[in-house]
Order: structure tokens, then sequence, then C-alpha cells
């Protein structure tokens, strides 16, 4: 095959055309500070405004495009793999070479109807493939393979919470409506070398199967959108379909902005193409409903076109790249059959293998947990707090390792959570680790509680022991604490003993206390523990006090 | 030798009275000889060579692959050849050597044939006549055979000879100039079965689905089946035998249905029911092909076949139909000719849409173009109702007409496949390309919308010394039937051998294969 890369030297102009665009915009830089500005203000604006007309507010709706995590592409036998070097994962049809045909790759549509399933979606039994057609170098076909009529899903809905509010404590719910997911291609990658004034293409990319999620405009405003993003992403990690990282395109978001006065309709929406993170898509949004709102006040119209989202400046620029009529001139797929799915295996037809095709409720029956109903049983059986049933779902792992915890100790999970929370996270942050690469295993973990809980140490020296285990994490926890000797003190004389010792340290306090004002005596306490490396059980080292100095 | 079938040829191979690298050799010659018939765009000689090398080498061990083993054949360039040119008759893939093999063509090559060339025909497979293509016009031997030349047609051979057919002429023209055994061509429209019928050859366009697209560089997917070539209806369904069955590689492609490889011996018309087509009798039927049509007819009936008269009321439709799917397909299958990773790419590149452009421009011909333009019209957002989606409609009625007459009970169809005998060259290009190809795709051009299996066979030649056809249609997916049938009627006409007007070698391979005939008729 051709190298791909090779000699596109011809593409420089359209880079010297894309850089005498940029430099429109820097030009035009004093409209977009100005903006800037006045959004700043605006914020402080509502109290003001409210006596006027309504607020005009956002109507934001998503396309997701999710690369669908498979070995293989979507019509051919190319591996996927990120970080491959270039066009090194190129079959001849991902390269378009003529006479090549595709062929649907069975686990990218099993990942679909399962995504479809998870987003309560009807499947479609019979689904169809278009062409859609457009010009551009990282798309060798001259047409993109996708669903436009007819969907392997539709009609779903993707609920989700998050927290808001002023404190960010407040548990908010909400329900947007799925449209659609569709089946289609990825694109190549164009990369603009700006200083040689050459385009190179990498197709390693091109023909890796995505699942286009389509949500209704039922989104307010940055936030919201960007808490579908994150729980549509969970979903996903979730079932296995996508791995979801933004940061390597396996998710990426285009936002449908547009702004109105409540109850009347809908305004010309802007589309924010290719936002690559949860953050950036509530940034993006929030600054274009702004924007939109900003143009429309000041007696401006709204243009429906593409824009993209400059992370550096936080704005949206104009793309421009479709300028005129964009015409995709759709025309069915002829190189493949519907794609034919199937409720049960009692409804595959005679002459066809159920084991080669895509059975519904075998998919159904595989469906993992969800996050929605994590949270939920997390919250019930528990009796933990949402946040903390929102950081053991989104962590991978981190329930797992709870749930193992709360197995094998007594101690109460409400109390436990503290631990994982504060204790875990905080270690394994610092290590910059992830839960499954912790040292210290659930089981550890839970001997150190146990210990704690049966009054064997206090809970400052389990904290001391917890961190050892970081250290030493081969070694056993009750040897941990026999060699720190960190174990209560059971003797009564040794307590005794040590008492007097800082009684006499203290006559002051002594004085205090006999003196009638008996929280000195929490100081007092204090000192026995330093003394005794926080081995003596609070409570009985308080009668004790008490009785030695009355 | 050359003018042997297959089965022939191929029991002298295994009987070692003939040689692979012989025969090859043989062929190898032919081409050359007639080179100037412009039937081949690529002549792979040595590749041949040692194909042939190696079925010998089997044929010695008495390890052959089977009835291919050793048989020379050619390819029409729009098939894709490992590391052969393939060209599609166009400056836009001028030198583009495909790195993989078009299915039918692995097939072959598994069954031991040797590949001789690529074949000449319209620029990518756009046309009737296989004369617009990038290396000039085919030309068909018939305008070289004793026949025409006697007559006194053919006086002057730089001007007066007769076209080839098209898109697949070139195919045609190797076949009947005795230079390969046995050629693959594409039909969409009748690519096939058109040069095959002005050419003097059996051209069979199998059941869409039966044979692997894969590689072949497509027209219009949802029509393009391979077709075969060959000399006689017993090598095509050897053929067909080999090529046919599902493919991994082609999502379109169906099970071949259990029947038997041989067709039979004897086959009885008498359970036969023969429809003809009266909306078939067109304007511009020629009086030669229309007597030949009710001669035929008349000897089915007299064989003890019932024969009756059916209609197929929306065929009148079919080619502006066809003209509107086929446009669309060919704007979308011709968008990946860009430039920029494999065939033309121009020196234009003030921009990367310059750049397209003038590549597009410059490697392909007008007729390309043109349907470009039109498809893109047809499917722009508020012209796709009008136009494609309703030639979707059209051709569903068409398909409904054909299911229609065969319900009743009809086995075969029997029509012409052209007006009639070839044209002049310079008579033919009076016209443009989409008109010839509208009233040369008449007969043959509904059974690709309807995705039926037809075969044309020779059934005479013309008071001009020129090949006449006749076409049979078949049920869907019965092509063996239709093979069976169409065997039948190619005993009952004996069509002749081409015998070249310059020479005598002809003579001697006339009674060479008469000798061939004697020897394994009776095995």
């Amino acid at each position: 095959m051709a190298a791909s890369c090779s000699g596109n030297s011809a593409l420089l102009h359209k880079c010297v055309q894309l850089k005498s665009m940029c430099n429109i915009h820097q030009s035009s830089g004093v409209f977009m500070r100005r903006i800037w500005t006045s959004r700043s203000k605006c914020q402080l604006q509502p109290k003001l405004q409210s006596k006027r007309a309504p607020q005009m507010v956002g109507v934001v709706a998503l396309e997701i495009h999710a690369q669908i995590h498979a070995t293989s592409k979507l019509f051919s036998s190319s591996r996927v793999g990120f970080s491959a070097p270039p066009n090194s994962h190129v079959s001849f049809f991902d390269a378009s070479l003529p006479g090549t045909l595709p062929v649907l790759n069975r686990r990218c549509v099993e990942a679909a109807v399962m995504t479809g399933l998870a987003l309560n979606c009807r499947i479609n039994t019979k689904s169809l493939f278009d062409r859609k057609h457009y010009f551009y170098a990282d798309l060798p076909a001259g047409y993109q393979i996708t669903q436009q009529r007819v969907p392997i899903a539709v009609n779903g809905s993707l609920s989700f919470s998050y927290l808001g509010g002023k404190k960010r404590s407040e548990t908010m719910t909400k329900s947007v409506r799925v449209r659609q997911i569709q089946l289609e291609q990825d694109s190549g990658k164009s990369l603009h070398d700006d200083q040689r004034s050459r385009t190179l293409i990498d197709l390693n990319r091109a023909g890796v199967g995505l699942m286009e999620v389509v949500m209704e405009p039922d989104m307010c405003c940055g936030e919201e959108a960007a808490a579908a993003v994150r729980e549509l992403q969970l979903i996903l990690q979730t079932l296995g379909t996508c791995q979801g990282n933004m940061a390597e395109g396996q998710l990426r978001v285009d936002a449908n902005v547009s702004v109105h006065h409540p109850g009347e309709p809908l305004g010309v929406r802007a589309e924010v193409k290719n936002i690559n993170s949860a953050r950036f898509v509530a940034r993006a949004i929030d600054y274009e409903i702004q924007r939109q709102i900003e143009v429309l006040e000041s007696g401006g119209t709204v243009l429906n076109e593409t824009r993209a989202f400059d992370s550096k400046t936080g704005t949206t620029v104009s793309m421009r790249d479709k300028e005129g009529l964009q015409d995709y001139r759709f025309m069915p797929e002829p190189n493949l059959p519907p794609l034919f799915v199937y409720e049960s295996v009692a409804t595959v037809p005679d002459g066809v293998d159920p084991a080669h095709v895509v059975v519904i409720d075998r998919l159904k029956a595989q469906l993992p947990e969800l996050p929605g109903a994590k949270r939920t049983r997390l919250m019930e059986e528990y009796g933990i707090l949402p946040e903390h049933s929102f950081t053991l779902v989104s962590e991978d792992g981190l329930m797992d390792f709870f749930e193992r915890v709360v197995q094998k100790t007594k101690m109460e999970p409400r109390k436990l959570i503290g631990w994982v929370m504060k204790e875990l996270m905080g270690n394994l942050n610092q290590r910059n680790l992830k839960v499954t690469q912790s040292p210290v295993s659930p089981e550890a973990l839970a001997q150190l509680l146990n210990l704690l809980e049966s009054g064997f140490i206090s809970s400052s020296a389990a904290k001391v022991v917890f961190q050892e285990m970081w250290k030493a994490p081969e070694k056993r926890v009750e040897h941990l604490v026999k060699e720190l000797d960190l174990g209560l003190i059971s003797d009564q004389e040794e307590l005794v003993k040590i008492c007097q010792r800082v009684m006499d340290a203290h006559p002051d306090l002594v004085q205090v206390i006999r003196g009638g004002n008996k929280k000195v005596l929490n100081k007092l306490m204090g000192a026995v523990q330093k003394e005794s490396k926080g081995r003596a059980d609070p409570v009985h080292l308080r009668n004790i006090l008490e009785e030695m100095t009355s | 030798m050359l003018g042997l079938s297959i089965k022939e040829v191929s029991a002298a191979l295994r009987e070692g009275k003939l040689s692979a690298t012989e025969l090859c050799r043989k062929c190898l010659q032919r081409i050359k000889k007639t080179r100037h018939l412009n039937a081949y765009i690529t002549v792979t000689e040595e590749l041949a060579m040692k194909q042939a090398q190696e079925a010998d080498d089997r044929l010695l061990r008495g390890k052959s692959l089977g009835p291919l083993d050793g048989i020379p054949f050619s390819v029409k360039d729009n098939f894709c050849t490992e590391n052969v040119a393939t060209t599609c008759a166009s400056r836009m893939l001028r030198g583009y050597r495909p790195p993989f093999n078009a299915t039918v063509v692995q097939k072959l090559l598994d069954q031991g044939a040797v590949l001789v060339g690529k074949t000449n025909l319209d620029e990518f497979a756009m046309g009737s006549g296989s004369t617009d293509g990038a290396f000039g016009p085919v030309r068909n031997p018939w305008s070289y055979a004793a026949p025409y030349r006697t007559l006194g047609h053919g006086t002057d051979p730089e001007s007066d000879w007769v076209i080839a057919g098209g898109s697949s002429g070139g195919s045609a023209a190797a076949v009947a100039s005795l230079s390969s055994f046995l050629a693959l061509g594409s039909d969409t429209g009748g690519s096939t079965r058109n040069p095959g019928s002005l050419c003097g050859v059996v051209a069979l366009k199998p059941s869409y689905g039966l044979l692997s697209r894969h590689g072949l560089i497509p027209l219009v997917n949802s029509m393009d089946v391979p077709g075969i070539m060959s000399r006689s209806v017993h090598d095509a369904a050897i053929t067909l035998g080999v090529l046919q069955g599902q493919d991994e590689k082609d999502s379109t492609t169906v099970q071949a249905p259990h029947s038997p490889t041989a067709l039979p011996q004897e086959f009885d018309v008498r359970d036969l029911c023969v429809g003809v087509p009266k909306e078939y009798h067109a304007p511009g039927l020629s009086a030669e092909t229309l007597s030949q049509w009710t001669r035929v007819a008349a000897m089915f009936e007299g064989a003890g076949a019932r024969v009756r008269e059916v209609s197929l009321p929306h065929t009148q439709y079919s080619i502006v139909c066809y003209h509107v799917l086929c446009c669309c397909e060919v704007a979308s299958n011709m968008a990946r000719f860009d430039g920029l990773q494999y065939g033309h790419r121009s020196a234009v590149e003030s921009s990367t849409e310059a750049l397209y452009a003038s590549t597009r421009h410059e490697g392909f011909n007008d007729v390309v173009r043109r349907r470009v333009l039109s498809g893109n019209y047809f499917l722009l957002k508020q012209n796709y109702e009008r136009y494609f989606v309703k030639a979707q409609q059209i051709r569903r009625l068409i398909t409904e007409d054909f299911r229609r007459v065969f319900s009743s009970g009809v086995d075969v169809l029997l029509t012409p496949t052209t007006l009639s005998d070839a044209a002049t060259y310079s008579d033919f290009i009076q016209e443009d390309n989409r008109t010839r190809s509208a009233q040369d795709d008449i007969f043959t051009q509904p059974v690709n919308l309807a995705g039926l299996p037809a075969v044309t066979v020779p059934a005479c030649l013309s008071g001009r010394g020129l090949p006449v056809s006749l076409q049979l249609i078949g049920r869907r997916l019965q092509d063996r039937k239709l093979l069976a049938v169409a065997h039948w009627l190619e005993r009952q006409l004996d069509f002749p051998l081409i015998r070249f007007h310059e020479e005598d070698d002809a003579q001697e391979t006339k009674s060479e294969r008469n000798r061939a005939r004697e020897r394994t008729s009776g095995s």
C-alpha cells in the first residue's frame, strides 16, 4: 500500500488557509475580550435583570462519539490501538483500496446493543447502514459508513445524579432522552505540520467502530451536560463497551447549544465540536450560552455554525470549515445487507447459527450492575452518604475493595467508609496509584479494623499501623502491631504506673482538676496517650485517672 | 489446439498429449498476433509461463488440481490482481498494482488456471462498446474473420472494423480470438453479455450474490456481478462451479445451491416452459435478430417445450431507473479517487480542494465525470426522493414483473441479447456513450436490476458475417438449470468457430477440434 503520509505537501495551502483564519480570530480578539469581560459582569446580573423580561436560558443537546472497545475495527480485521506507530493498523479496506468491501464486526454490534440496553433503548432488530459523503484527507473513501435512517437503538434515556447546589453537596437527579445510538466508522487523523507546511495522515483510527449516542436537548447548562457525559462514561466503562478515556479521544463530545426565553421556540443552535474532557464540556457550554445571550442582547443573530472550544482561552471559536451548505448526499450502503439482531435464540431463523448472530436476551443476561443501581444499593445496604456512593462507584475498583472489607470485618460500614475514603484514598492519591494497584489488600485493612473493633489497638494506633502497612505490605498486621508495640496495655498495674508518672510531671493540672475543673482531665489523658504511644484504652484510662485525681 | 473447449484441452493436458507450457506459449503467441484487436491492456507473460510450468509439474505427477489446471485465462482489468497492474482503463489508475487478488481471480489461480493478461474495457466499465477507455477501443475479432471479409464488408481493415461491445469487450475479444480459453468480465447492465453476444462467445451473468465481488472495482455495487466468458456452455458451467459460493469478504454473497456440478448430457425440454416477453420487441431490433429469436423459439416448441408470450410491463422504465441508480453509486464509489493514496495525482497543489478537483478532472474521462456529476445531483437532499427513491421503487416493480412471470410457471425467458450484430466503430461513435448505453443495454439491463442469472448464446452469423446471439434468463439462483437449457440450445445451433481471413491455421484448429471431439465423446 502506498504510504498515505507521503508527499502531502499539497495540503500545505490548507494549513496556510487555516492559519490565516486563526489570524482573523486573533485580530478580532477585541470582540472576544469584550465577551469575556461582559460575561463576568453578567454573572452578577441576574438580580438586575429579574425585573425586566425573564432571563434567557440555555438549551443543550449532546452527540457523543464513543469508540467501541474491540480488538478489531468496525468493518475490517485491523487491530485497534491508540499509540501504535502511524499507519501500522491499516487494512486494505481501511485505506479504501478499490475493490475492498466492508465486513461487519459482530463484537461492535454486541457493544452497541449492550449500550442500548443499558440506556433503556428499544433495539431495532433490523437496522441499516448508509453512506455519508464529504471530502476530507483523513476520510479515504470520501464517505463514512453510518446509520442515518434506521439506527441500531432508539428511544432511550440516561438518568444521572450529580452533586450540585451551593456547597456541591446536594444530590441533583436528572433524566435526558437518548434519541438513538448509531454504529459508524471513525475517521483517520490529520496532523498539520505547520513548520514544514504539510499535512500528515494517520489511518490507524480510520474505520474504528464508533457508537454515536444522540441525546435530545434536555439539558440547560454545562454542569448538567458534564454530569451526563460522566455518567455515560461510567456506564460504558462498566459495560466494557468503551474505555471512555477522553484524553485519548475514546469519548468525544459535540454539544448543540442554543438559547431562548423559556416557553418560546428554541433558538438557532451552534455546534461546539470535539470537546475532550468533561470539565471542558461544562466550560465550553457555559461560555457558548453566555456568548449567544450576549449576541442576542446586543441585537445580533446566532449563526448556525460549527465552533471549536479553545481550552487555553476558555472560549469557543467559529471553525468555518464547512463554508456554504454541507449536503452529505446520504445513500444506502449497498455492500452491507440489513443488520439483523434477534430477541431470543427462539427467534433466530432456521439455517442461521445462533452462535454467529447477536441475540438480545443473551446480552441482557450479561449486563453488569450499572452505576445508578450500584449507588442506590450502596446507600440502602450500608447506610452511607450519597457523596460516598459516588466516589465508591466512580473510582475503578473502589466499590469492590469496600465491599470486600465490609465482608471481612465486624466494623459498621458507616464507620468503615471513613477509612476507605480518607486513609485508603489519601494514601493512594499521595502515591499516584489506582485502587487496583493498592499494596494494601482489602483483607489486610479488614484485619486492622478488626483489631481496632475488638479493642486490641486504639484508633490512633491503628492509623500508625496503617501507615506502616504501606511500607511493608508483606508483613502480617498482627506482626506489625507487635513489632511496633502498639497493642493496648491490658496490664492494670502498668497503666497506673504510667498515669502516676504523668501526674507527677504535671502537678499543676492535677491541682486544677482537684479544684473541680473536670475538663482538664482530657489534657492529662492526652499526655498519658503520648507517653503510652496511644496504647491505652481511652475508657479504661479515664476511669483510672478520675479515680487517681479524686 | 487453441480452438478446443476447456473440457477438451483439459483432457489432453491430463493425458499428456499437450503440456501446459506449450499451451500457454501458444496463447501468448496468439495474443501477439492479435495485438491489433487491443484486447489486452497488460500481458502477464512471465507470470503465465511460471504458472504453466507449475501446472506441468503437477500434471506430470498426476496431481492435477482439476479441470482448470493449466488452462490459460484472462481477466477484465477492473478485477484486482496481486502485483499486476489493474487500471480500469483509466488514467486515474494507470500503473496501480493492487496488493491482493479478487476472490474470483484467486479461485481460478487456486485451481491451477494460468493468467495470461488483463483485458481492455470502457473506463471503469462505463460503456457498451469498449470504445471509451484510456487505452483505446477494442476491435471485434470477427472484423478480421473470413466471413466478414469475404462477404465484402471488411474491405479496409483499418476503417471497417466492428466494435467488440462492452464494457468487457477485451475479455470477449480474447475468448473469441482464441488467445484465452476463459475470461472474466463484469456485468452491471449487460457488460458481459453484450460483448459476448457481439463477439460470438458464451457469456454468463450469474445470479447476484452467487459470486464474490471482493476485488472487483465497483461500478454499481447492487448490480455488479463477475461474468464468465467461454467458448461453450459446458466451459461456463465448469467455471461457475469453481467460482460460486459464499465469501466472507463479501457480505452480499449467498451460499450456492446444492446441485450437481456437471451439466446433464441429455436434457429433456419437454418439461420446459419458455417465456417470450412481448415488450422485448423493441424499436431498432434488427430483422435478422428478430428472425433468429423466432427461429429459436420455434426450435424449443418443435422439441416439445411450451413456449408462451409473457409480459414484463415495467421493462420500458428500466434504462432510466438504471441511469439514476448507476450515477448515484458511481458518484459515491468514485469519491475515493482523490489522488492522495494511490493512482493519479495532479501537479496542481494550490490547495487540497484544487488538488482533488484537478486530480479527478485529469484522471477521469468525460463519461465518468458526467455520471459523477449526475449522481451527486440525484443524491442532493432536495432531489433524493424524486430520483433515488423513485428509481428504487421502479426497480422493485421490475423485479416484481420477473417474479410474477416465473411464478406463473415459466422456467426461462428467451430474448435477444442485443438489437443487432456489431456496428462498425465509425458508426458507433456517432452517438455519445450515454445514448449508446441506453440503446444497447435494453435487453440485458433489467436482469441486473432484478439480480437474475442470464446467459447469451451465439445463434448464427448475420448476413454481414457477424455473430447474432440470444439471451436466456433464469430464476434467481437457478443458474445451473439455466445453463442446462443453454447447453441444449447450443447443441441445436452449432455456431461456427472463428476462422481468420489471413490465416489457414484456423482450419487446422477446426480439424484438431473435431479430432478432440471424437476422443472425448467416447469417454
